[in-house]
């Protein structure tokens, strides 16, 4: 049993009972609240098609390999292992994808190598930036996003630089 | 308008590579699948955003979500002061910040959204300082259990798989801290709303 497992059902269960305590009809907020979810839906699609789209054919067409390959050197000058290179490029795009390369990585690596456990430290302090700047300012309605994006991709180079380093600080490399 | 950038820089060079490896069906193929695809997620977490908006909006009518915020408030008055002006919006950011650290990140999305919809009201389409710093911290990691992580280790063969923890905590940490510093540097050099 996982740790989410316990999580979910006792907060649905614990909000239920603590409304219904204050006399508040829980069935008829939480259907009410659902409707509005739909509502914010409608306005997810349009952005997700649009980013899936292009990383599709971008993963398809080689160039996110080539990338790979372009980066290893500067890689190799932040103590980044270039093995990983894959795995940042797709982070900021797709948590499936991600996931997908880091249990590749820890499987030919090994989950306790060095390589294994950098995959698993920057898949654990990163998020899926692309994906969430999309949905968040596509349900906004925001169309001009400013200095978000620098700033977001900053989070991750330092995410991912920060988890070479900190698994040579607690495991030695 | 980075988006725009970013959407055409890939698009084009998936064209380019295309064409100069042979890929062109693939690439094709992946265009049409991936739109494709962008449907299925979007059906796929249809439910459950729906499901923690219902679970927000019961939180909210029954004074769950105002406790939660007193207990944020003191934290988020520094990083949002305009938006945490609005007990709303404030109720919808914290919800968002705990489901966050505690890796529920299916119900922190309906939750942020929540509150960006509510920061993002009457800007014309133009994000605020505020609603981009709000976007920073949510495509950063805050999670306190990584328990997906954890269970690709174990499924790879690793006996401790939280071994791992505080090398993600410090790292995340650090990240974070990178985030909303190059979010506040970023904002002066460009127009202020």
């Amino acid at each position: 049993m996982s740790l989410s497992s316990l999580v979910i059902p006792v907060l649905l269960a614990g909000v239920a009972v603590y409304g219904l305590g204050k006399r508040v009809d829980v069935y008829a907020a939480l259907t009410h609240g659902a409707e509005e979810g739909l509502s914010v839906l409608l306005r997810i699609v349009p952005a997700l098609v649009g980013l899936l789209t292009a990383v599709s054919m971008f993963r398809a067409s080689g160039a996110m390999e080539w990338l790979s390959g372009l980066f290893a050197p500067a890689l190799d000058l932040l103590g980044i292992p270039p093995e990983t290179a894959p795995l940042m490029l797709v982070r900021p795009v797709s948590g499936n994808g991600a996931l997908a390369v880091a249990s590749d990585l820890m499987a030919v690596h090994g989950p306790d190598s060095y390589v294994g456990r950098v995959a698993a430290v920057m898949l654990g302090s990163t998020e899926t930036t692309f994906y969430t700047i999309a949905v968040y300012f596509g349900s906004a309605g925001i169309t001009k996003t400013r200095h978000t994006v620098p700033a977001a991709l900053a989070a991750d180079l330092t995410g991912f630089a920060a988890a070479a380093l900190a698994v040579r600080l607690f495991f030695g490399s | 308008m980075e988006m725009a950038w970013v959407w055409t820089g890939m698009v084009t060079l998936s064209l380019a590579f295309g064409l100069l490896t042979g890929n062109l069906d693939a690439v094709a193929n992946a265009a049409l699948e991936g739109a494709r695809s962008a449907v299925e997620l979007s059906l796929a977490m249809a439910g459950v955003l729906c499901l923690w908006s219902g679970v927000m909006e019961i939180m909210n009518a029954c004074g769950l979500s105002a406790g939660l915020a007193r207990l944020f408030r003191p934290l988020l008055r520094r990083l949002l002061p305009k938006a945490s002006r609005d007990p709303e919006t404030l109720a919808a950011v914290s919800a968002n910040v705990s489901a966050n650290l505690l890796g529920l990140g299916n119900a922190a999305t309906p939750l942020g959204i929540r509150a960006a919809r509510r920061m993002a009201r009457g800007c014309g389409g133009i994000a605020s300082d505020e609603l981009c710093r709000l976007v920073v911290l949510n495509t950063a990691s805050i999670q306190l259990i990584p328990a997906t992580i954890a269970s690709v280790r174990a499924a790879a063969g690793c006996e401790t798989p939280f071994d791992i923890l505080p090398a993600v905590w410090l790292a995340s940490v650090l990240s974070v801290a990178a985030g909303l510093t190059a979010e506040r540097l970023l904002s002066h050099g460009r127009r202020r709303v």
